[in-house]
């Protein structure tokens, strides 16, 4: 089975977010970067998924020169192949993005069993590409899901709802969109980092259409609406106030 | 007129479909247009009559034999036939696993955008949406000009208000038309959490734990403090990292976001990808070691003392006075 996970760039999860002077990006001059989290557990998935079945697993990013570097953390995940989708950096909307992923795609000689996407990207939260990409591609897509399992050629995906989780099956080739908690992704060890540095990277100048998107006018830090808390006590002995409290609010 | 989304079982129609009639009646007022919704299976009555309490005119109720099972798909079909006929300016679901999936799927046939995690509207020749960005930690003014303007709207960030005069729903029903290929992806059964208890992201009250509770053992005093107030346990990213608590129990940015009564937030910092999971909690009460740490700016009440004093004395007290 032939696995393709698409990652994306992303600030490291708990970065402290400062705006270029001119509000419409994230000033990322001095943030650390990762692989958003639900696409971890894609890249994750995806590994697992090709080397149980003796497949291939490939890993995708569509981006600034600088993913290189979430591309190799990839391969030293375990991913066979990396194909970078080449941008200048500037931010693209989600009908652009899954327009070049899918077409990229289309255009790789090589059929992909099953695509991993992340349900949504850490930064712009779009919840949208991997639904985007499938109906392009004319797969089925089961988004949000938090175990996936094989059946034969069926693809058993299991996604949480209120109380219990639903269970979807698919026939391959699909798109699945995944959430963190699907996995527990590997840590590279030193030695596959130290390998995915000289492996190659297959690289394009992606080509962005002009698809009408959502237009991003302005950025904001929300303003902190922090109050002090009322102190109840600085030892066990605050218990009884604690008590009162929850009596107060009606929860006991 | 605008479409709004909306999600009901039983007659009760979900607090976030009510969220999103809320802010599509406020998109309908500013265009001086009808409300209208859109719900799939058996509406009842009871439901077009509550609609009716948040502004909706008229409410089509999808039958078809083939929709007893959700199929997201299908439901997006069904939604864009509607859309064909009624011309809606806007069509605006819940931001759930269902109206996320149902609306990006109407995007993708129509070939639209979509402004998804909306938390506001002004409606013009174009729409100004307020989206949320970084599990909002991030505001994002975004101008979106389609026709219709998909708005997929953030869970909890839209305070429910019925409408200031209650008229009765029209329920009408929309037979869609549609084949086998339109469910080939749909819900093939449901299986039921082995888990006793509440559900978090249901819970009353919730009870977190984060990197200061310090082991899986660790958790049993909030287990119990849970079960005292009938809530349920959620965790911090870090002890889902350390392995002490599964990822069904984490309260974030990338975990489950909770509305409880009372957040009882234990050993926990506070960080903004924590907090954006848990600051729609309408009292929060932070016990920590560290008086500087973010959550005690953020909580309603605070013990500065280790959690693992505090708590089970908190267990006693109760035990005692509600024995």
């Amino acid at each position: 089975m032939n696995t393709l996970a698409c990652i994306k760039r992303v600030p490291e999860t708990g970065a402290k977010i400062v705006l270029t002077d001119d509000n419409r990006s994230i000033d990322t001059t001095s943030l650390g970067f990762t692989i958003s989290p639900h696409e971890e557990c894609a890249v994750e998935e995806s590994v697992r998924l090709a080397e149980e079945t003796g497949g291939a697993a490939t890993v995708l990013t569509l981006g600034s020169p600088e993913a290189d570097e979430q591309l190799r953390t990839g391969i030293a995940m375990g991913a066979d192949e990396a194909i970078h989708l080449e941008t200048d950096g500037e931010e693209w909307g989600p009908r652009a993005t899954a327009t070049a992923i899918a077409d990229e795609i289309e255009a790789v000689d090589e059929t992909f069993d099953l695509l991993f996407l992340g349900n949504e990207s850490a930064d712009q939260v779009n919840h949208q590409v991997g639904v985007r990409v499938a109906h392009k591609l004319g797969l089925p897509v089961v988004t949000g899901i938090k175990n996936v399992e094989r059946d034969g050629d069926t693809i058993v995906a299991e996604r949480e709802d209120a109380g219990g989780s639903e269970i979807y099956e698919l026939p391959t080739p699909a798109v699945l969109t995944v959430r963190e908690g699907l996995n527990s992704p590997r840590y590279p060890s030193m030695r596959s980092k130290m390998q995915a540095r000289q492996a190659e990277v297959t690289a394009s100048t992606a080509e962005r259409s002009d698809a009408n998107d959502v237009t991003t006018i302005e950025l904001e830090t929300p303003e902190s609406d922090d109050s002090p808390a009322e102190i109840l006590g600085e030892s066990a002995e605050a218990a009884e106030d604690v008590v009162s409290v929850f009596e107060e609010l009606e929860v006991i | 007129m605008v479409l709004a989304l909306v999600e009901h079982e039983g007659g009760a129609v979900a607090d976030t479909s009510l969220e999103t009639a809320t802010l599509a009646r406020e998109i309908a007022a500013q265009e001086d247009e009808s409300l209208e919704a859109i719900g799939f299976g058996t509406v009842s009555g009871e439901t077009a009559d509550r609609l009716g309490e948040y502004g909706v005119d008229t409410v089509h109720g999808v039958a078809h034999e083939g929709l007893t099972d959700y199929a997201p798909v299908a439901w997006a079909k069904s939604v864009r036939e509607l859309v064909d006929a009624r011309e809606p300016s806007a069509v605006v679901a819940p931001g759930t696993d269902r109206g996320n999936e149902t609306i990006a799927h109407l995007a993708a046939i129509a070939d639209l955008p979509l402004a998804a995690n909306v938390v506001d509207v002004d409606a013009g020749d174009s729409y100004e949406v307020t989206r949320h960005r970084w599990g909002g930690s991030l505001r994002e003014y975004a101008e979106i000009d389609a026709d219709p303007n998909l708005l997929a709207i953030a869970p909890h960030e839209v305070a429910a208000a019925p409408a200031a005069e209650v008229g009765a729903a029209t329920l009408e029903s929309h037979a869609p038309d549609l084949d086998e290929s339109d469910r080939l992806v749909r819900v093939e059964r449901r299986e039921e959490a082995d888990t006793e208890g509440v559900a978090l992201d249901q819970a009353r009250v919730v009870v977190g734990g984060g990197r200061g509770v310090g082991s899986a053992e660790g958790f049993d005093k909030l287990e119990e403090l849970a079960d005292l107030l009938d809530g349920a346990v959620g965790s911090s990213r870090a002890a889902v990292n350390e392995g002490w608590r599964p990822h069904d129990d984490q309260i974030g940015q990338t975990g489950t976001k909770i509305a409880p009564e009372l957040y009882v937030a234990t050993g926990i910092s506070g960080a903004v990808q924590h907090w954006v999971g848990c600051k729609s909690s309408e009292n929060v009460l932070a016990i920590n070691t560290d008086p500087e740490a973010a959550i005690i700016g953020k909580a309603d009440y605070a013990v500065i003392a280790d959690l693992h004093d505090v708590v089970p004395e908190i267990n006693r007290t109760i035990r005692e006075k509600h024995r």
